[in-house]
């Protein structure tokens, strides 16, 4: 909320600079979050009064002027189209300095001589208005200082307000809050009840009580809607941020940032029948005044008459009933409507107006009368108009209950951390307006109070809301820090698991970049790597690119990829942990570990880097992960994935189960993806990973270890697993190593077998093994692989 | 002793002084072993003629040629270590390798610098004895909101721009509902951090729809403001390793009362007012304040009983302090290298 320094102050004047009044609200809990002055920098200028105004003899769009500055009678020239005789304006005198640092000089304008300037608003930085010079309330004194003349020595603060403060959105709330923290008394403007010239009312039923305790009303007849605002009141309406529209609105408006009661004026000759404040009917609809038809849902709080709705309730008026320059009589509305009632009605209509912020967060229900009685009076002195009486409906049973609430003196020593003193309780309730009910001394307990909170604040209701109170009054720094105490026993290090952190860090050592990607990702590109699967979709996306949550990690991994081969990365390892949502009932949040692997396999250098990844070293990180979660039963199987290369890509399998998968990029996914080269990927449940495997020492042999290599040759079709499982279901205990150091297909090898070099090693743990042995077992291995895969020695 | 042995002794050792200085490698230098000291070698054959010379001109003569064998023996021993030397010079000058070349390697991986920010917190607050918790992402209305203090319509909503998918699922705006979850599966004492993905439809220079915070939540016995302001102050310090001044503002969150914001000394210019700071002299970091008694009875902790603070930070902006980052948007584009400056 924007508000303006001098307006508060008005209110109440604690002897504060105005830094320091700021720094109070803050560390008081109303942010001041900005502050601009409500003009520019500015010097030498003062009221001045035009007695005449000629047209320039060589130039139809410049007047010449005699100014009265209070002293004497200047000729200016002006161009504003708005210049006439009799009106006061600001008059920068030769000598003045401008915003810009920009100084009046004596000057000739088409040869007619110029001691001067008038000026607009805008040239002066006092709001935009660029369209003319600024038009002065006649009563003005020429000669006046113009800062002086229109209190230009203003800031207009913005401050951040909390929900729960809804009491503080007014001049009336921010002066209330200044005397709490200073123990001064609010001066506020007297509100003296207008007395009705008549007795003409307004027929107003409320159908729902509860949404609506109570409702004022007033008719105004023969208002002169022509007749602006006077300046004070519209500067004051500039200066918290609110546009001038017209007399009326202009004055419920500044009723409402005085004193934060929203209000609403209808043209009371557009009304037909009476009020009545309902829900809406199916299928009604209402233009309102921002010219938006909405069709209103049953749910919304009306305020109707014969004819339908004429406007929201506690949100916005509709343009049917609008006062305008032809509006003769008035009817002023003056509610209370129940925070619940206007919740998350403005949101629905996507609206949200001075009116519903204040109702949502709860209206002092006490405040109507004065509201009513305080526009009315303002009303009068600018369009005049005859007043009637004041309407209320009124459903007491629905206004809000003030319930007494009850602070114990230990609970509050307990949460606080630190004694505060009784006095300091006594004093803030006593400043906060909190009507004391009850302070008895309870043994154990110290002094319990009692308290009934006022009608403005809708914030207190428990005992916390008291502690709360007491330690913004006493000052949130003069409480003490203090290191908790409490046992401390040893952390629990868990054998079976590893932590996120550690198996971030394997693929950091293993040369991977870790990357954060969006959870939510381009419908188009989750299709693409994961096609056929209905992701889950956001209802309200910030973009179409951000539309739907990724099933599996490598959207946003690709897409990290391209950016980065945009930016001319020639080569990346690219990895993220996170989670990848799986729909159906219920959704499954998956946390997968998965990575990238693109260009050269080695960084160009000038021992390496000529050669691309390939399957492998995408394998090979796999199985380094693998090795380090400690898991002995897994197994890679060829895997038909819509989105790998069908030739290059395999499912991880641990214990049996399916636990991830790796390979190439399908090159039809990475054509479209515009990668030149190709991409290897691997995606793993991270709960796999996370397992951790037992380690126990398995003894070391003391006996030498042999090691015989075998060439074999088999059929192309036999995987190496194959014979990998073959040689060592065949050997058991005493193969301690199986390699294979080569696989040749080509010259000298049938087109339809390949040939593998095996490399075995042997070693018993108890007894040095004899030529015999290790033949016979070198023997028993081939023997396998021939029976069992077709294989012959080379 | 005769001087014609004598004479043929000078001659010999002398022609093998000089065959031995021109020996160039062990080969050579045993050819000349051979040729002078061999069994048929040249002083050997003078050893054998001996013999012929009176029996007692023997010794003396035995003894000139012996001592002509040693010195041709240590000359040969002499330069068969200058040629081993030699060899080994020279193979090592073979070996010579230009070391100023760059080493032969994988190119160096990293954690996300807002991984780094996360783990150098949860170690902060390991020592103190938290545990690390986390939660779901896709929430229900009910832990992000309702559990939290927030019924549906309450004011605070708007406080976060929430996404939604229907059915009363959305992405949590928080990490505050992991705090329900912890409570509800474990009685107090409790002392844990819970960091993770919060999303929040808000996108500009300082604001990104998926951002990265850590939760803490702590409840026992007689837990107190003091000890909140103590905890908060003693980390900020710890993670920046400053003693930085710490301030508490008054605030609201539904789920905690007393509400605070916590700003901390700029940690650039230390308080006299920088472009970081906005020349305020003060950062933003966190909002805190003690577990509110509706959010301990919700998740079935008695709130007569025990009490609690909770505080949540936005890891992304401890990030960007600490690594001098100023445009949080970077931290998503996951640009190399970006990234590999904080390997």
């Amino acid at each position: 909320m924007k508000f303006s320094e001098a307006w508060l102050r008005e209110w109440i004047d604690p002897g504060l600079s105005r830094d320091e009044l700021f720094a109070q609200l803050t560390m008081a809990g109303l942010e001041i979050e900005g502050a601009e002055p409500v003009a520019g920098e500015f010097s030498g200028v003062v009221v001045g009064e035009v007695r005449s105004a000629a047209r320039h003899p060589d130039a139809d769009k410049l007047s010449v002027c005699a100014v009265y500055d209070g002293a004497e009678t200047l000729q200016v020239v002006c161009g504003a189209p708005n210049v006439r005789a009799g009106m006061k304006t600001a008059f920068a005198r030769v000598g003045a300095r401008l915003p810009g640092d920009f100084a009046i000089k004596k000057a000739k304008l088409r040869g007619v001589e110029s001691c001067g300037m008038l000026c607009s608003a805008a040239e002066l930085g006092i709001g935009d208005a660029a369209d003319g010079i600024m038009d002065l309330a006649v009563d003005l004194v020429p000669g006046t200082d113009l800062r002086a003349a229109l209190a230009l020595d203003d800031t207009i603060a913005e401050v951040n307000l909390t929900p729960n403060r809804g009491d503080c959105l007014s001049i009336r709330g921010l002066a209330r809050e200044v005397g709490v923290l200073n123990d001064l008394a609010v001066k506020a403007p007297p509100i003296v009840p207008v007395v009705p010239t008549h007795a003409a009312t307004f027929l107003v039923r409320v159908d729902d009580g509860a949404g609506c305790p109570r409702y004022l009303g007033r008719v105004i007849r023969n208002v002169d809607l022509t007749r602006p605002a006077p300046e004070w009141l519209r500067e004051k309406l500039r200066r918290s941020g609110v546009r001038s529209i017209d007399a009326v609105v202009d004055v419920t408006n500044f009723v409402l940032l005085e004193l934060g009661q929203p209000m609403h004026a209808f043209d009371l000759g557009a009304l037909e029948g009476g009020i009545e404040v309902r829900p809406a009917r199916a299928g009604e609809r209402l233009v309102l005044l921002d010219g938006r038809d909405v069709a209103l849902d049953t749910d919304t709080l009306v305020i109707a008459d014969a004819g339908g709705p004429v406007a929201i309730a506690g949100v916005m008026g509709g343009t049917r009933s609008g006062v305008g320059a032809a509006t003769v009589d008035v009817f002023l509305e003056c509610a209370f409507f129940a925070p619940l009632a206007v919740a998350g009605t403005a949101r629905r209509y996507g609206l949200h107006t001075e009116a519903s912020h204040r109702y949502e967060r709860g209206v002092d229900f006490a405040l109507q009368r004065d509201a009513m009685e305080r526009a009315t009076a303002l009303l009068l002195d600018i369009v005049g108009g005859e007043p009637g009486p004041v309407t209320e409906a009124l459903s007491a049973g629905h206004l809000p209950v003030r319930e007494p609430v009850r602070l114990r003196q230990s609970r509050l020593n307990a949460l606080v951390g630190v004694e505060i003193a009784p006095e300091e309780v006594d004093a803030a309730f006593a400043r906060l307006d909190f009507e004391l009910v009850g302070r008895e001394t309870q043994p154990g307990t110290g002094i319990v109070w009692t308290i009934v909170p006022p009608s403005h604040r809708f914030d207190v209701e428990r005992e916390a809301d008291l502690v709360e109170e007491v330690c913004r009054i006493h000052g949130y720094n003069r409480i003490p820090a203090r290191r908790p105490v409490a046992p401390v026993p040893l952390r629990e290090v868990p054998l079976a698991s590893s932590g996120e952190t550690e198996l971030r860090e394997q693929l950091a050592g293993l040369g991977f970049q870790e990357a954060v990607t969006f959870s939510f990702v381009d419908p188009a590109l989750q299709d693409l790597l994961d096609p056929g699967v209905t992701a889950l979709r956001l209802a309200n996306p910030m973009s179409s690119e951000q539309a739907v949550m990724r099933t599996n990690l490598l959207p946003g991994l690709v897409n990290a990829l391209r950016l980065n081969v945009s930016r001319q990365q020639e080569r990346a390892r690219l990895f993220e942990v996170g989670l990848a949502f799986i729909p159906g009932e219920p959704l499954r949040q998956e946390q997968r570990v998965a990575g990238l692997l693109y260009g050269s396999r080695l960084p160009e250098s000038w021992a390496n880097g000529r050669e691309a990844v390939d399957f492998f070293d995408a394998k090979g990180v796999v199985e380094r992960l693998l090795e380090w979660a400690g898991l002995r039963a897994v197994a890679f199987e060829p895997l038909a994935d819509p989105v790998l290369h069908p030739g290059q890509s395999a499912a991880l399998m641990v214990d049996g189960l399916r636990a991830g998968r790796l390979g190439r990029l399908h090159p039809e996914i990475e054509a479209r993806l515009d990668f030149a080269k190709p991409v290897y990927c691997f995606e793993l449940d991270a709960q796999a990973i996370l397992g951790r495997g037992p380690r126990r020492y398995q003894g070391i042999s003391r006996y030498p270890s042999v090691r015989r290599d075998l060439a074999i040759v088999v059929p192309r079709a036999v995987a190496a697993g194959a014979v990998e499982s073959v040689v060592r279901e065949t050997l058991g205990a005493i193969l301690v190593d199986f390699r294979i150091f080569d696989v040749y297909q080509g010259k000298g090898i049938d087109s339809t077998e390949k040939s593998l070099g095996l490399g075995l090693t042997f070693q018993d743990a108890s007894a040095t093994l004899t030529d015999d042995q290790i033949g016979r077992c070198t023997q028993d291995a081939v023997g396998a692989l021939e029976r069992v895969l077709g294989a012959r020695l080379r | 002793m005769t001087a014609g042995l004598t004479a043929d002794l000078a001659a010999l050792t002398a022609a093998a002084r000089a065959a031995i200085d021109a020996a160039q490698d062990e080969r050579a230098l045993d050819e000349v072993r051979v040729r002078f000291l061999g069994k048929k070698g040249e002083l050997t054959a003078l050893l054998k003629t001996l013999g012929a010379l009176p029996a007692e001109a023997r010794p003396a003569a035995g003894a000139e040629i012996n001592v002509a064998k040693d010195q041709v023996q240590g000359w040969l021993g002499a330069r068969k270590d200058a040629l081993a030397a030699t060899q080994l010079a020279e193979a090592l000058r073979a070996d010579q390798v230009d070391v100023t070349l760059p080493g032969r390697r994988q190119a160096g991986g990293g954690l996300h610098p807002v991984t780094q920010a996360l783990v150098r917190i949860e170690r902060i607050f390991a020592g103190a004895g938290y545990s690390v918790a986390s939660g779901p992402e896709v929430e229900s209305d009910y832990y992000n909101f309702e559990a939290l203090n927030i019924p549906a319509h309450h004011p605070a909503r708007a406080m976060h721009d929430t996404f939604y998918f229907g059915d009363g699922l959305l992405l949590r705006t928080h990490t505050s509902p992991t705090q329900v979850h912890v409570m509800e599966r474990q009685a107090p004492p409790i002392r844990v951090i819970c960091p993770g993905r919060v999303y929040r439809r808000d996108s500009d220079l300082t604001h990104s729809p998926m951002f990265q915070q850590v939760e803490g939540l702590v409840i026992d016995r007689g837990v107190s403001f003091a000890d909140l302001k103590g905890t908060i102050a003693e980390f900020l310090n710890r993670f920046f390793e400053k003693e930085l001044e710490v301030r508490f503002r008054p605030s609201y969150f539904p789920f905690t009362e007393p509400s605070a914001e916590v700003d901390v000394q700029c940690v650039h210019c230390l308080g006299s007012g920088c472009r970081v700071c906005s020349q305020t002299g003060w950062l933003e970091v966190m909002g805190c304040g003690m577990v509110h008694p509706n959010v301990l009875e919700m998740s079935g902790v008695d709130s007569e009983t025990y009490s609690g603070f909770a505080f949540g930070m936005g890891a992304d902006r401890l990030a960007m302090l600490l690594f001098q980052v100023d445009d949080l948007r970077l931290f998503y584009d996951n640009d190399l290298r970006f990234l590999r400056q904080f390997n």
